[in-house]
């Protein structure tokens, strides 16, 4: 009784000093369970801003290996008794480079081929011991791209012991790969999503039951269901936004603070692979723009969720109403 | 305004609660629902106020008939009606003067509007001093003052009070009382349903004598 002269209190204080009164909202604030959804959302909402970060980031990463790979094809010549490797080599670079398309055709040289095979064979490698292939690395005009299936006739036939290799197979693993991470982000999403809103249905419907007595009132002083439905919309339309905002900038600073640790141990080995395998640990604008439409739609999204939900619970309580009679 | 004709309800395949009610309410009437306690007058006030549908029989308020009354027709209805509950019903969070100003408020009008009825209607029932303190800090008798002034408000067509005086000392029954006749006279439709034996004698108005789920009249 004692906090409740005391709101009283507060109140008539209130009046005085603005000299004229707020209105109270018609659900008051404490019986929505405010905090406990906000945390929840701020974690859903935070778990598909990583999600989209990291769909974003394998995307880009897998774009700059395709556009790597394609713009490069190699020929192998192995080595074969009785004829002139360097000859074939030369002859298989003279062939490509007639090829239109191919913009350049440079032959691996001795010492380039031992520093490709030091880690594995070690310093002191003499090339005419192994059967090692060369390689002849050909340049490709991303924009009009050769005839491989010619060139690769032409090779097989005019120079022996000699292959190419125009990267395709890797191309199309890394398009299958980059598809498959969006399919895979595009549903963690929407379960993460999908949860957000039974999670705001499960709210509203207890917001809903603990002010039965509120709504009833509402009813007989001829209140719209729509216009009970603003009253909690309201709630859970703000609850929901302080949650996604909250889970959004947690998210953010992961980010940065994951871009900020990447290029604070750039030279590290273990940087190195990471940046190797992923790229730049670094979300692009349009990572932050999803960030916020995230947002959006996740606070859009439970405003909607208690609207349709209010709605179908006021009209449970009229049929049920209707029944009883 | 309200006809009922051969009115039964049960709930759900229990006895009948109300059997075989008919009766007329004119605009502008005045009368006393009374009966020994669970008789059934609240329920029949719930009739009357469309929170219930009956089992059989019809009813019609305001013209309609309420078995074809819409969902999203009932809060028009509703707004022509102003109820008193036993129990108050007064929202606990919100002061006295937003509880009274609350049906308007329902009906998206603007406070600067009302507010000077708001407090003048207040004034009127004796809560001047109490309008921004919160229900529960107010007596029985201010408790149902406020909810009598928050059911006047809107000036309803008809008016459902049930046991208004239930928890007020007789003076102020008699100031409650001279409130509904007053209203009554400003064109009102007035039901008001008590035990108060006292009330009733003291206005020569039509009475609605519930008792086992039958209703007799005596003009």
């Amino acid at each position: 009784m004692n906090r409740q002269v005391l709101a009283s209190a507060v109140t008539i204080t209130r009046t005085i000093r603005t000299g004229r009164e707020r209105s109270s909202p018609i659900v008051p604030r404490a019986s929505v369970a405010g905090r406990a959804l906000m945390i929840v959302v701020a974690i859903m909402t935070f778990l598909a801003c990583l999600t989209l970060g990291a769909v974003s980031l394998v995307k880009a990463t897998a774009a700059t290996w395709q556009s790597q790979i394609s713009d490069q094809a190699t020929i192998q010549v192995m080595p074969v008794d009785g004829t002139d490797l360097d000859a074939r080599l030369t002859q298989a670079a003279r062939i490509a480079a007639s090829f239109p398309g191919v913009s350049g055709a440079n032959v691996v040289d001795d010492a380039a081929t031992k520093r490709l095979l030091e880690p594995w064979l070690g310093k002191d490698l003499d090339l005419g011991q192994l059967p090692v292939p060369r390689l002849v690395v050909l340049t490709i005009d991303g924009r009009s791209p050769p005839d491989f299936a010619s060139l690769q006739k032409r090779l097989s036939e005019q120079v022996k012991g000699a292959s190419l290799d125009d990267h395709r197979k890797w191309v199309d693993r890394l398009v299958a790969m980059s598809r498959s991470t969006v399919v895979i982000g595009a549903i963690v999403l929407g379960l993460v999503l999908a949860a957000t809103v039974l999670t705001v249905v499960f709210a509203t419907r207890g917001a809903m039951a603990g002010n039965g007595d509120i709504i009833e009132v509402l009813h007989f002083v001829g209140a719209e269901s729509l216009f009970v439905a603003r009253q909690f919309e309201r709630h859970f339309l703000m609850t929901a936004f302080r949650g996604a905002l909250l889970g959004g900038l947690v998210a953010v600073l992961a980010f940065l603070a994951v871009a900020l640790w990447s290029a604070r141990n750039l030279a590290t080995p273990g940087a190195d692979q990471a940046t190797a395998l992923f790229g730049r640990f670094a979300i692009g604008y349009d990572g932050y723009a999803g960030v916020a439409v995230i947002i959006a739609a996740v606070s859009i999204l439970a405003m909607m969720t208690t609207r349709v939900t209010v709605l179908s619970y006021l009209r449970e309580i009229a049929m049920r109403e209707a029944g009883r009679g | 305004m309200i006809q009922f004709d051969h009115v039964g309800l049960r709930y759900g395949m229990g006895p009948e609660v109300l059997s075989d009610i008919s009766f007329r309410i004119p605009p502008r009437s005045f009368q006393f629902l009374t009966g020994p306690s669970g008789a059934g007058k609240t329920t029949l006030l719930r009739l009357l106020f469309m929170s219930l549908r009956p089992t059989r029989g019809l009813i019609s308020v305001f013209g309609r008939d309420v078995a074809t009354i819409s969902r999203d027709e009932l809060p028009l209805l509703r707004r022509r009606v102003g109820v008193v509950f036993q129990d108050f019903r007064l929202l606990d969070h919100m002061t006295t003067y937003e509880n009274v100003a609350l049906p308007l408020r329902v009906r998206g009008k603007d406070e600067t509007v009302y507010r000077s009825d708001v407090v003048d209607l207040l004034k009127w029932v004796g809560l001047g001093e109490r309008m921004h303190v919160l229900p529960p800090v107010l007596s029985g008798g201010e408790k149902q003052r406020a909810a009598i002034a928050r059911a006047l408000i809107d000036q309803p067509e008809l008016l459902l009070a049930d046991e208004p005086t239930g928890n007020v000392d007789p003076p102020l029954a008699r100031r409650l009382l001279r409130l509904f006749i007053e209203l009554n006279r400003l064109g009102t439709a007035v039901i008001i349903a008590t035990h108060d034996l006292s009330l009733m004698d003291q206005v020569a108005a039509r009475r609605l004598i519930i008792d086992h789920g039958r209703l007799e009249i005596y003009e």
